[in-house]
C-alpha cells in the first residue's frame, strides 16, 4: 500500500530559505489571480475557454519547486498553470495562449489554452486525449538515462487519467526500467462530473504504484510544503537511479472543469464550501505568518501587486497579433531540407 | 552489389544505420532475445546490448508512445510493432501524438521516429496477422506513410526514414519478405521518401500498385506483352503519404489508361484517393474508364486456403482486367 505523509517537516530542514518560501507563495497567488481573470475575461467574451486551476495551486506549486529550470523535462496536463509558471512560463506567455495569439509559446494559437509546451523550457507539448503524454516521459526518462545525464521527467495529470490504458502502459514501462520519471496525481475527487468512486474501486490511486514496482506516497495536496516535501524526495530517489514515484496530492478543483462546464449537475455547493475552508493558499499563508517570513499587511499588498502586474501583461497579451491565417499550412512537416533540420532535443 | 530478399535487406540497412549511429535504438515485442518474429532484428543484442535493443512488454500504445519520448529527448528510435494488425492500440498515439506533435507545437517539436509493420495477406495470416492498415494512416497529415515493394527500395527508404525529421510509417508487405529478391548495393545509400517509381516502362495503359500486388501487376504486364504484345506502364507508388501525384499523372497522360490495383478493402481505400487524383487531374487524357482492383468489402480473408485466395486480387484476374483495359 501506497505510504501516506502527513509529516511536519520545518522548511529549513527542506533547505527552503525565505526567499525560496515568498517566492513560492507568490507563485500561488499568481496562479489564482491569473485564473480569476480569465474567467473575467470569458464572461466579457474576451476568452471562449478557461481551464481553471484554482485549488490545486498547493500540489502544483509544491511538486513542481522540487525540479530544476534549465534541466529537468516537464509533462504538464491541462490544469497546469502553477506547474509552467514554476517551469519558467510568464502570465503574458499564459495569456498570449488564452487569446490564442501568434507569439503564444505553446501552439502560436494553433491548440486550445491551456495546452503548454516549450522546448526553450523543457515543457513538453501535449495534446487532448488524456493520459497520453505520460508514455512520452518514460521514453524521455529512457533518453535521459541513456545518454548518462543526470535530468529528472516530472509529469503530472487527474486521477480520471489513471483508467486509461496508456496511463498503466506508460508506468510499466517506467517501472520496469527504474526510470527518472515522477508520475504525479493530483486527486481533485472529480474527472468532469464523474466522482473518484466511478472511476475506481480504491481510496488511493497510489496504492496502485507497488504493481509497477515503485512506491506511491498519498500527500495532502492543499499542504504546499508536504508536496514539496514528497517530491523533492523523489525528485532526489530518480536522480540517483532508484527509479520511479508515483505521488498522489488529494485536492479539490474550486470552478467547473472549464469554463464550459456546470458543476452545479454533480456536487454541492456545500461540498465546494467546505473544500475551500482548506484552501492552499489560505493555508500556506497562515505557515508564512507564523514563520515570521509573511507581515500581517504582507498577503494584501503582494496580491495588489500580482494584480497590478498581470492585469499589465493581460493587456500586452492582448494587443498583441493573432496568427496569420497564411500559416495554416505550415509546420505539417520539418521545413527546408532534413539535413538543415537540428534533430537535437 | 548482392542478391538480397526483403527481409534480409531491412535487417541488413537496419543494422548499419545501428552500426553508424548510437543515436538509433529499436523497440518492440520480441525484437531482443529472439530477434523479431520475422527475423528483423536477428542478433542485434548480442551485438548492440539490451540498452538499444529494447524487448518491450505486450503494449503497443507504449511502444509508439515510449518511441515519442526517446524522439524528443535525442534519440533516432525505431519501433516496431509485430503485426500491423495490431498497431490499433497506439492508434491514439500515432494520430494524435505522432503525427501532430510538429503541427500542434508551431514547429517547436519535430518527432525524428521510425515505427515498422509488417503488413499484407498471403501468409496465412487470417483476419488477425493479414490486414492492410495503410489508408488509416496515409489520412492523417503530419505522418509520412512509406510501402516499400523490392529489397532495393526497403533498405533505401529505411535508411531515408531514419534520417527523414519527421515521424515515418514503415510498411513491409510480410508476403514479399522471403518471396522477392534482388541486387542490393553493398554501400549504404538512401531512396528518397515521396518520389514514386517506374518499375516497368509501357505505353498501352498504366497500372498503379504497391506491395506484393506490385510483383502481381509486373508478372501480369509480362504476361500480357509476351502474350498478346499489349505494353504495360507499371508505377510503384512506394510512398502514399505524401502521395507523388506528377509521377502518377504523367504516366496515365501517356498511357491515356489507367488501373489501381491494392489489396486492402476496396472501399475508401488507399486506391480510392489515386484514382480521384487523376480523375481531377487528367481525366480528359483518359481513353477508357478508370479501372480499381482492391480486395472485396468484407472484414478480412479467412485463414483456409481458398477463403484466403478469394480475397486477395491474384495475377490471372489483374491480367484480365488489364487486357479488357488495354482493348477498350
Amino acid at each position: 500500500m501506497a505510504t501516506r505523509v502527513t509529516r511536519r517537516t520545518p522548511p529549513e530542514a527542506l533547505g527552503l530559505s525565505a526567499e525560496d518560501l515568498r517566492s513560492m507563495y507568490r507563485t500561488m497567488v499568481t496562479a489564482r489571480v491569473i485564473d480569476e481573470a480569465a474567467f473575467r475575461l470569458n464572461r466579457q467574451g474576451k476568452a471562449p475557454f478557461v481551464v481553471p486551476v484554482s485549488g490545486h495551486e498547493g500540489c502544483q506549486v509544491g511538486t513542481a519547486w522540487a525540479m530544476q529550470r534549465g534541466r529537468d523535462v516537464w509533462l504538464p496536463y491541462y490544469r497546469d498553470v502553477g506547474v509552467v509558471l514554476v517551469a519558467g512560463m510568464t502570465p503574458y506567455d499564459i495569456f498570449l495562449g488564452l487569446f490564442a495569439k501568434a507569439d503564444d509559446p505553446s501552439s502560436g494559437g494553433r491548440q486550445m489554452p491551456s495546452h503548454w509546451g516549450s522546448r526553450r523550457l523543457g515543457i513538453i507539448s501535449h495534446s487532448s486525449p488524456i493520459a497520453s503524454q505520460l508514455p512520452h516521459a518514460a521514453g524521455i526518462a529512457y533518453a535521459i538515462r541513456y545518454r548518462g545525464e543526470d535530468a529528472v521527467v516530472g509529469s503530472w495529470f487527474g486521477e480520471g487519467a489513471t483508467s486509461e490504458g496508456i496511463w498503466h502502459e506508460a508506468l510499466n514501462f517506467a517501472g520496469i526500467h527504474r526510470l527518472p520519471v515522477i508520475f504525479v496525481c493530483e486527486n481533485n475527487r472529480y474527472a468532469i462530473s464523474v466522482a473518484q468512486d466511478k472511476q475506481m474501486a480504491i481510496e488511493n490511486v497510489a496504492d496502485r504504484a507497488p504493481g509497477y514496482g515503485f512506491p506511491g506516497v498519498v500527500v495532502d495536496g492543499n499542504d504546499v510544503l508536504a508536496c514539496y516535501a514528497v517530491m523533492k524526495d523523489a525528485v532526489e530517489r530518480a536522480r540517483a537511479g532508484e527509479g520511479p514515484t508515483l505521488i498522489e496530492a488529494k485536492t479539490y478543483r474550486y470552478f467547473p472543469h472549464t469554463s464550459d462546464d456546470d458543476d452545479r449537475t454533480y456536487r454541492t455547493r456545500e461540498e465546494v464550501e467546505e473544500a475551500r475552508r482548506r484552501d492552499p493558499i489560505t493555508r500556506f499563508e497562515r505557515v508564512l505568518l507564523d514563520l515570521g517570513v509573511l507581515t500581517a499587511s504582507d498577503p494584501e499588498q503582494i496580491a495588489a501587486e500580482i494584480k497590478e502586474d498581470v492585469d499589465r501583461q493581460i493587456d500586452e497579451a492582448w494587443n498583441a497579433p493573432d496568427p496569420d491565417p497564411a500559416s495554416l499550412e505550415r509546420h505539417v512537416f520539418a521545413e527546408g531540407t532534413p539535413q538543415a533540420e537540428d534533430r537535437s532535443p | 552489389m548482392t542478391e538480397k530478399n526483403l527481409v534480409t535487406a531491412i535487417h541488413d540497412a537496419l543494422h548499419d544505420e545501428m552500426a553508424a549511429d548510437d543515436r538509433v535504438v529499436v523497440l518492440g515485442e520480441d525484437v531482443g532475445a529472439r530477434g523479431g518474429v520475422f527475423r528483423v532484428t536477428q542478433g542485434f543484442l548480442e551485438e548492440f546490448g539490451e540498452a538499444r535493443v529494447i524487448d518491450t512488454p505486450l503494449a503497443e500504445g507504449a511502444i509508439v508512445g515510449v518511441a515519442v519520448g526517446m524522439a524528443l529527448h535525442g534519440l533516432l528510435p525505431v519501433a516496431e510493432i509485430e503485426f500491423a494488425d495490431f498497431i490499433h492500440p497506439a492508434f491514439d498515439q500515432m494520430v494524435s501524438e505522432v503525427a501532430r506533435m510538429r503541427y500542434r507545437s508551431n514547429g517547436d517539436f519535430g518527432l525524428p521516429m521510425v515505427v515498422r509493420a509488417p503488413w499484407g495477406g498471403g501468409v496465412h495470416g487470417a483476419l488477425y496477422h493479414s490486414q492492410s492498415v495503410e489508408a488509416f494512416f496515409a489520412h492523417v497529415p503530419g505522418l509520412k506513410v512509406v510501402v516499400p515493394s523490392t529489397p532495393y527500395d526497403a533498405a533505401g527508404m529505411l535508411r531515408a526514414a531514419i534520417a527523414d525529421p519527421d515521424p515515418v510509417l514503415f510498411l513491409e508487405h510480410k508476403r514479399t519478405y522471403r518471396l522477392v529478391s534482388g541486387e542490393v548495393p553493398d554501400e549504404p545509400y538512401t531512396v528518397p521518401i515521396g518520389p514514386a517509381d517506374v518499375k516497368r516502362e509501357g505505353t498501352d495503359l498504366t497500372v498503379i500498385a504497391y506491395g506484393l500486388m506490385l510483383h502481381h501487376c509486373l508478372e501480369a504486364a509480362a504476361r500480357l506483352e509476351q502474350e498478346h504484345g499489349i505494353s504495360v506502364e507499371v508505377v510503384d507508388v512506394r510512398t502514399l503519404n505524401p502521395l507523388d501525384r506528377e509521377t502518377i499523372l504523367a504516366s496515365v497522360r501517356k498511357t491515356g489508361k489507367a488501373m489501381v490495383v491494392y489489396e486492402d478493402n476496396r472501399s475508401y481505400g488507399a486506391g480510392a484517393e489515386i484514382v480521384a487524383t487523376i480523375a481531377e487531374e487528367a481525366l480528359f487524357d483518359l481513353d477508357g474508364p478508370l479501372v480499381r482492383i482492391g480486395g472485396p468489402d468484407v472484414p478480412a480473408m479467412g485463414f483456409a486456403t481458398n477463403l484466403e485466395h478469394a480475397f486477395m486480387p491474384d495475377v490471372d484476374l489483374i491480367t484480365q482486367r488489364m487486357l479488357e483495359l488495354a482493348r477498350f
